[in-house]
């Protein structure tokens, strides 16, 4: 190590305990730092996991103009056989066929319009939490039953039970007079009034059958593991589809846009938080410098006697305040990395949480998302800041006269 | 050969309400190799005459030229290059960096110079040897006594040969044998490397080794003798 750096190292600990307390402003902050990003980003994760957990799923397949104006005619012929394909080609993934089409679903007593999907029973667990909210019955078995789920909101208004019969008149896919009897055999409860109010299952066969449909659905919806798989599988995909139908793939973000402009949202609030912190803590490095120059403005003129300029003397202190910033990155990464990693594996509940992630058929614990990028940017921020608080400090150096500055006690 | 040229200097303090003349009109030549000791009672203007030779201070009026280079008009940074390439300073108060020991605080200055680490480190313990402070190069200022420490000082203005050396008041806390064998450190050198040497004193000791003694009272050369050093 050089003088100017064992110079600027030294100077550091004259204070030894003013020095500590800096760098432990700066080890808090950036811990607290690593571990709100870490959770935040692990947050994130988690509600898009379950938004598109679901229903959406993370991917899917439809005709074009389908996602902004959803017409029956605008069919994926062969769906089921599609889906069954792209299963056996992409066999990490989750896929399932889905028709929709809007019906009046009467029991005896009332009439209500519903949106009904038409589902592959075996899969459609795998791409939708719904299956796994049956309050009371059974989920759909066969793919050509005449069976139907129905929301719990929509059961009480319809007034139906298990067992019972609905009769579902609608548009086929021509144009023609759908209608149908469909058995209730389930009835789900997935804590949304909308989702449980207007939704219902039946098989995609009978779906297909009673909507005249012959063989086509709507969306092939895919799962990945996780939302980076999912990004990295989808160029695969959708060079799997079948060239001449023009079918399109459609990711998470275009599928649910709001959900990212809710977590942008949610982003910029945090982020503001987590701004006033780092400009506290470049106020504690702005005042132990400040305080540091001031009081050894004799020495200062001394060595500007001997020939330094005060563009030295300004990189002097700003390298020492680069090793106060360097002191407080290390152990405050190091604290949140220790930190982020134990949630990473372990997970963070909430009180309340488990069970209200239980009643949504949602994982329970927060896991945190623990990547170069959540356990560095934060304590890097605070590095930069601290290095900006320390240029006034640097720059009141170029005021200093040496003769003034010697006189100085 | 002129090493140092003050012209006809002006410099006024203001304290309080009253202006304070702390140069009026003073001219001196001091030749290269030459051995000055500006004596004058507290407030004489000797400091300050210091001051502007040494460029830490600038005079409201007058011409002040060091190795024939104007340093009155000179900039900030010009100035800091002037001292830390010909100009070694030495002051009452030792005024050594604290945290550093004396080898590091000799050899601050030359790194700042751009003296490779090797030539450094020679010639900083060369020139402790040279102030009788073999040893003791790995303690820090707090550590050694004033005389010490002011020999430390002594070795940080000279170690890099500068042609002129500006004390001011060297000996003020010093005792007298430290004094004596100071004022021999400073004599040899002027002798053997033709150092010029300006040293502000009212020590009575130090002007007996001067070849020429300058009086000031109230910021006037008022007599200006040519002597025999002891």
């Amino acid at each position: 190590m050089n003088i100017v750096a064992r110079l600027a190292w030294r100077n550091l600990w004259r204070h030894r305990r003013r020095t500590w307390l800096t760098v432990g402003a700066m080890v808090f902050s950036n811990t607290l730092l690593v571990f709100m990003i870490s959770m935040q980003f692990g947050m994130y994760d988690l509600m898009i996991d379950n938004t598109l957990k679901v229903f959406t799923g993370h991917m899917q397949v439809q005709a074009p103009g389908y996602k902004d104006d959803q017409k029956m005619r605008q069919t994926v012929p062969d769906i089921v056989p599609l889906a069954g394909r792209l299963r056996a080609e992409f066999p990490t993934e989750k896929i399932a066929a889905r028709g929709w089409a809007f019906a009046l679903a009467s029991s005896e007593e009332r009439s209500y319009g519903v949106g009904i999907f038409g589902v592959e029973p075996e899969y459609e667990p795998q791409v939708s939490s719904i299956p796994g909210l049956i309050a009371e019955g059974r989920y759909l078995q066969q793919s050509d039953a005449p069976e139907i789920v129905i929301g719990a909101v929509l059961a009480r208004n319809l007034r139906v039970g298990i067992g019972d019969e609905l009769t579902l008149l609608g548009s086929g896919r021509d144009g023609s007079f759908a209608a149908a009897v469909a058995t209730v055999v389930g009835i789900f409860e997935s804590g949304v009034p909308d989702v449980d109010r207007s939704f219902a299952q039946m098989p995609i066969v009978a779906f297909q059958d009673v909507f005249f449909m012959e063989g086509a659905g709507h969306q092939v919806v895919i799962s990945a593991p996780t939302l980076e798989e999912a990004e990295r599988i989808l160029p695969d995909i959708d060079a799997a589809l079948p060239s001449d139908e023009g079918l399109v793939m459609h990711d998470w973000d275009a599928l649910q846009p709001g959900l990212k402009q809710a977590i942008k949202a949610d982003m910029s609030s945090a982020f503001f938080m987590y701004g006033i912190l780092v400009v506290l803590v470049a106020f504690s490095v702005l005042n132990t410098q400040l305080m540091s120059v001031l009081e050894r403005t004799h020495e200062f003129g001394i060595v500007m006697s001997l020939g330094l300029k005060p563009g030295q003397l300004g990189r002097l202190v700003m390298l020492e305040t680069a090793m106060l910033g360097l002191i407080g990155f290390v152990l405050g990464a190091i604290g949140g990395v220790i930190v982020t990693s134990y949630f990473s594996a372990n997970g963070l509940s909430i009180p309340g949480m488990e069970e209200m992630a239980a009643n949504f058929n949602l994982p329970p614990r927060i896991y945190f998302q623990a990547t170069p990028w959540t356990m560095a940017i934060g304590p890097f921020v605070v590095f930069v800041f601290t290095l900006l608080a320390a240029v006034y400090p640097a720059l009141r150096l170029h005021k200093l006269h040496p003769v003034e500055a010697m006189r100085v006690n | 050969m002129t090493a140092v040229r003050c012209v006809d200097l002006c410099k006024t303090y203001r304290q309080g309400d009253e202006d304070i003349k702390a140069l009026d009109h003073v001219s001196i030549d001091i030749e290269e190799a030459g051995f000055v000791c500006l004596s004058a009672p507290s407030g004489g203007g000797k400091t300050t005459l210091l001051n502007a030779i040494g460029g830490l201070d600038m005079p409201d009026s007058g011409e002040v030229w060091v190795a024939d280079r104007r340093i009155d008009q000179m900039s900030k940074g010009e100035l800091a290059e002037l001292r830390l390439s010909s100009i070694g300073f030495v002051f009452q108060a030792y005024n050594l960096i604290p945290v550093l020991t004396a080898r590091e605080n000799i050899e601050f200055v030359m790194q700042v110079q751009g003296v490779p680490a090797k030539q450094r480190a020679e010639q900083s313990l060369a020139i402790l040897e040279e102030v009788g402070l073999s040893g003791l190069e790995d303690r820090r200022p707090a550590e050694m006594s004033g005389g010490q420490q002011q020999r430390v000082a002594v070795a940080r203005a000279i170690v890099s040969r500068p042609a002129l050396v500006l004390a001011d008041e060297p000996t003020a806390n010093l005792d007298s044998k430290t004094s004596d064998e100071l004022m021999t450190l400073f004599t040899e050198l002027n002798r053997h490397h033709n150092t010029t040497f300006v040293i502000a004193t009212h020590d009575q000791r130090v002007m007996r080794y001067a070849k020429r003694l300058v009086r000031m009272l109230d910021g006037r050369i008022v007599d200006d003798i040519a002597q025999d050093a002891a």
